[in-house]
């Protein structure tokens, strides 16, 4: 499997993700190649990862300047083909503000940036980033945003619920503080596109999928796009 | 030369100098300086520049050992952590600024560190942060935690360097002056370390970064003088920061020094282009010459004067090589960042700018760095404090604990730490909350601990045993973890050193830490002062605030303080001799701050020390927390939360055992089956060791009394804070 | 020619920002304020001086750019040099 990292200025979790990658593939990290945003050409691949960071600073809006770089009309190109997209945390809100996904990132409800440990519920394991999980399972997962709170009109929610494309919720409160870390409408932490080919989450996989994360939830979502595109 | 004004003697005063030392810029001159020259002389011989009121003690500290690669004197401290790997550190001070505006205060103070790490060719892996605000109940103090954490996070998380740790005081006397010292650990290949001498007679002088703006002209000068009613109307010298720019910064300065392109390479913090020009030309005992028309301006009709003082953020001066200006300009093109080529080293030993090819300023370089004025600033021996009187406990012992715990002292730092980002970078091992964190070296299986602390309280009593003390705490906060402990970062915030009691309380201070980094073999490598910390002539408690580093060779051997089994016993590492005086029991529940603080017996520190860290990196105890503020049965408290295991605690009645805070102790929990080995082993070493309790159940219990399920003590001890902050 | 975009949440959509500077008002006793909404005020000069082209123009930076049409309303305000 052939599997790319867009860097865009400003993202800073490029690296861990290629390591988790690079891991879950069982190569050494130069095995994932790294894209660089002014890039309008891409090399073949099978999957495209938009890493978290905080991509032109989160000026303007989270996400806004990284969608409309010279990259994303390759990624979106390919995203159309059927190349699967991933995008974790800052690469959620790129996804949502270049019309891969649904909705928008808001600022948290409790405005204030949130770095914890949170649990979420697989909500569709039938796809080839969620195969590895049960459905229904839970995860125990790090988040680290200042923007998580997902948004969507009614209306499309009601499709997208239909059409199982929320990928995870959060869920079970624990330590007596509210499940949801950022106020997201019915309590999404991820969402796919129509043809599940695309996902974008807040939670951060890629730190809970080594023994010293303290956890490993998250090497199961990249578990199961290895065994899916391989 | 420019004809201007001549100087008035107001003039010299606005700019923090005395009579006598504008004498000296006479004598260096040869003649009277310009507005120009003048402000370099005031930035350059400001206290925060030429450290004049402290040198003369901080030349007392050892700064040797054989794992010490560079000591101070660079932008950061560098120690050798095996396997071809540095660790590059440094905390720094941002007390000012931050009281002016606490978000952009705070932010731009963690900008500074970082750039002072990078810039010797570490990539920061980790920040720390050590903040004194004012007592809760002061009106500005919410407001400040809430600014401060904030901007903090705002930076930190932006530029992707997770911030493990940190500590978070509240006290009266911080009420006009709160601190915030910021720490960076970076690493780099030992053998690519980039230092700032400037070298090669016609090598480009570049400056790269952002652009340089009116920002904190003056704020190096500020940072040097007492605080009055008038300081809220500065806030305009305030610089602002601009993170996304620092983490561009970053990477483009790592990218440039995998090349072989740069001679020295120095970061513009306090007093901007001056101060880094003139520190870059006087190590390599050179001149610089400077063209000022070409340093990249963000506002039109910038005099001399402003683009040579401003303390705009996220910008570095770097000599390269003759000829590789075109490579080195590619790499910050590609990262979309200023880069212009400013001057030349020159063979004259002058700091000379010109605009328009004229002469604007013209200064030797030698005697502006080594004419800065030295003060010997008198100081007198502080008073012993007077012996602790009679204790009566203030009430049951369980409630004294729940009451602590529930407390502006001892309460969970939570809310602070989940605003900044602790696990970027995916190397993060052991979180805020423990004693110490721990991050992995990437890509290895061996790990950095870190730890940052200081007792302002024992420092205000005993200023000796405090300097001591705060060095012992940060040394056995690492071996608690089971590192090595390596070196010492310091961050002395005091008073006015000016009046003679705040210079004792400095002299002494200093003198304790030096005992304490000699017997523990624990070199400062970098440092920082900040004095004048005074608001109507009310000093803070002085504060010198330690951050130390350790390594562990093995992370799969290492102990953090949360209980993990049922039936373990709860081991008591050193002598108890139940010390009251200077103790949060007596501060907290008997509103008193009388007596000395616990003695520090650096030898018995050692040893017992020693004796754990043995332990862990055996492989024989992975459970380990060290005793300090609230006592044994804080720290109890405090491993039981974190596992969620119970624990059966007894020993004798008295409040001393319970709540003194006798230095050089541990809590081991040891798994029945191994408990009389170690007991034994200890005995052996003449290592105090005892029983006090054993793990299981849901609850604490004490003396086979009324049980507190940790449930409760976790929402008091979780309260606080959030309750305090809810309508920031 | 300027050009002034104001750039703020539909209506439906929280801002938190809005709804804390509204409680913090009424805290320090300022009555008599309704909802609070905070947005973003974004100037820009422009080259062009015919104003139905500079609208235009300005126009296409929101949809394009300057707003996200899924979650704020702009509206555009142009003045003569």
């Amino acid at each position: 499997m052939k599997a790319s990292v867009i860097v865009f200025p400003g993202s800073n979790c490029d690296r861990d993700v290629q390591v988790a990658l690079a891991s879950a593939i069982g190569g050494t990290p130069d095995t994932v190649e790294m894209v660089w945003h002014g890039d309008s050409e891409m090399a073949k691949t099978d999957l495209i990862v938009l890493p978290g960071g905080f991509s032109y600073g989160d000026y303007l809006r989270s996400g806004a300047m990284s969608a409309r770089s010279p990259v994303m009309r390759e990624v979106v190109a390919r995203a159309e083909q059927g190349v699967a997209v991933l995008g974790i945390c800052n690469g959620f809100q790129v996804l949502t503000e270049a019309g891969l996904l649904p909705g928008a990132l808001l600022p948290n409800a409790g405005l204030k940036f949130v770095c914890r440990d949170v649990q979420i519920r697989v909500e569709n394991s039938q796809t080839l980033f969620t195969n590895g999980y049960q459905q229904g399972q839970t995860l125990r997962i790090p988040v680290a945003h200042h923007d998580g709170q997902y948004f969507v009109e009614p209306e499309t929610l009601a499709e997208m619920r239909e059409r199982d494309q929320i990928a995870f919720r959060y869920c079970d409160a624990d330590d007596g503080r509210a499940a949801n870390p950022n106020g997201s409408i019915d309590d999404i932490a991820g969402v796919f596109n129509d043809r599940k080919s695309v996902l974008g989450l807040m939670p951060h996989p890629e730190r809970a999928a080594d023994a010293i994360h303290g956890g490993t939830d998250g090497q199961g979502l990249l578990n199961s796009l290895v065994s899916a595109l391989s | 030369m420019r004809n201007e004004p001549t100087i008035t003697p107001e003039q010299v005063a606005e700019h923090g100098l005395t009579e006598d030392e504008y004498q000296t810029i006479l004598n260096v001159l040869g003649r009277e300086p310009n507005l120009t020259e003048l402000g370099i002389f005031s930035v350059m011989w400001s206290e925060h520049c030429s450290y004049k009121s402290s040198k003369v003690w901080l030349k007392t500290l050892p700064t040797e050992a054989p794992w010490v690669i560079c000591g101070p004197g660079e932008n950061a401290g560098v120690v050798d952590i095996g396997d071809g790997k540095a660790a590059i550190f440094k905390m720094e001070s941002h007390n000012h600024p931050s009281f002016i505006e606490p978000y952009q205060g705070a932010a731009t103070g963690v900008g500074g560190i970082l750039r002072d790490v990078f810039t010797m060719g570490a990539r920061p892996i980790a920040n720390m942060n050590a903040l004194r605000f004012g007592a809760p109940e002061d009106d500005k103090t919410r407001h400040l935690v809430s600014g401060v954490v904030a901007g903090i996070g705002g930076y930190g998380n932006c530029v992707g360097v997770p911030t493990v740790g940190g500590e978070v005081n509240f006290d009266p006397a911080y009420n006009g002056n709160i601190l915030v010292n910021a720490m960076t650990v970076g690493l780099a290949d030992a053998d690519r370390i980039f230092y700032s001498a400037a070298a090669g007679i016609g090598n480009p002088v570049v400056y790269v970064g952002s652009k340089t703006g009116r920002d904190g002209i003056h704020g190096a000068t500020m940072a040097s003088a007492e605080f009055d009613d008038a300081t809220e109307e500065k806030r305009p010298t305030v610089q602002v920061g601009d993170p996304f720019t620092e983490k561009l910064l970053i990477e483009a300065c790592l990218e440039l020094m995998a090349t072989d392109t740069i001679v020295a390479i120095q970061d513009m913090g306090a007093a901007g282009l001056t101060c880094s020009s003139v520190e870059m030309a006087d190590k390599g005992g050179v001149g610089f010459d400077l063209d000022i028309d070409k340093v990249p301006q963000r506002e039109a009709g910038m005099t001399p004067y402003e683009v040579m003082l401003s303390e705009s953020q996220e910008r570095m001066l770097i000599v390269l090589r003759p000829g590789t200006e075109a490579q080195a300009q590619a790499i910050f093109d590609k990262w979309q960042l200023d880069f212009a080529v400013v001057g030349h080293v020159s063979d004259s030993g002058r700091f000379t700018g010109r605009v328009a090819g004229e002469v604007v300023f013209d200064i030797p370089v030698r005697p502006l760095v080594e004419e800065s004025p030295e003060y010997e600033r008198p100081w007198v021996e502080p008073k012993a404090p007077a012996a602790l009187a009679p204790v009566t406990a203030a009430m049951e012992h369980m409630a004294a604990l729940k009451s602590l715990l529930a407390g502006p002292h001892l309460s969970s730092r939570r809310w602070v730490w989940e605003q900044y980002d602790q696990t970027v970078m995916a190397d993060t091992v052991r979180k805020p909350g423990g004693d110490a964190a721990i991050v992995r070296i990437h890509g290895s299986d061996r790990g950095l601990a870190i730890a940052t602390d200081c007792t302002p309280r024992y420092c205000r009593a005993e200023p000796r045993q405090g300097g001591a003390q705060a060095v012992a705490e940060v040394w056995r906060n690492i071996t608690s973890v089971g590192a090595r402990p390596l070196a010492i970062t310091d961050c002395l915030n005091f008073g006015n050193p000016e009046r003679p009691e705040i210079m004792g309380e400095f002299v002494g201070c200093i003198q304790g830490m030096g005992e304490a980094c000699r017997t523990l073999d624990f070199p400062v490598v970098s440092g920082n002062v900040s004095l004048y910390n005074e608001t109507h002539g009310q000093a803070i408690l002085p504060t010198p605030a330690i951050g130390g580093i350790g390594v562990l060779d093995d992370l799969e051997r290492h102990a953090d303080l949360a209980l993990r089994r049922d039936g373990d016993n709860l081991i008591l590492i050193g002598e108890t001799a139940g010390h009251l005086g200077q103790t949060i029991y007596l501060r907290q529940l008997l509103n008193r701050g009388d007596g000395p603080p616990p003695p520090v017996d650096l030898t018995v520190e050692r040893r017992n020390g020693d004796f754990v860290r043995a332990l862990i990196a055996a492989g024989r105890v992975d459970t380990c927390h060290d005793l300090s503020d609230g006592g044994l049965l804080v720290a109890a408290a405090e491993m039981a939360m974190a596992g969620d295991t119970g624990l059966d605690l007894n020993g004798p009645e008295d409040a001393g055992f319970w709540f003194g805070e006798d230095q050089g102790r541990y809590l081991l929990a040891v798994p029945e089956a191994d408990t009389a080995e170690i007991l034994q082993l200890a005995e052996q070493q003449q290592v105090p060791a005892q029983s006090v309790g054993r793990t299981g159940g849901e609850a604490l219990t004490l003396n086979a009394g009324a049980p507190i399920s940790l449930a409760e003590l976790r929402r008091a001890h979780e309260a606080w804070l959030p309750d305090y902050m809810r309508n920031d | 020619m300027k050009a002034r975009v104001h750039v703020s949440y539909k209506n439906g959509v929280l801002d938190p920002q809005g709804k804390a500077i509204g409680l913090t008002l009424a805290n320090l006793g300022f009555e008599g304020v309704g909802d609070v909404r905070q947005g973003k005020l974004i100037e820009l000069d422009l080259a062009e001086s015919d104003a139905a082209a500079a609208r235009k123009s300005v126009e296409a930076m929101c949809e394009k750019l300057l707003a996200n049409t899924v979650i704020e309303n702009y509206a555009i305000e142009l003045e003569e040099d």
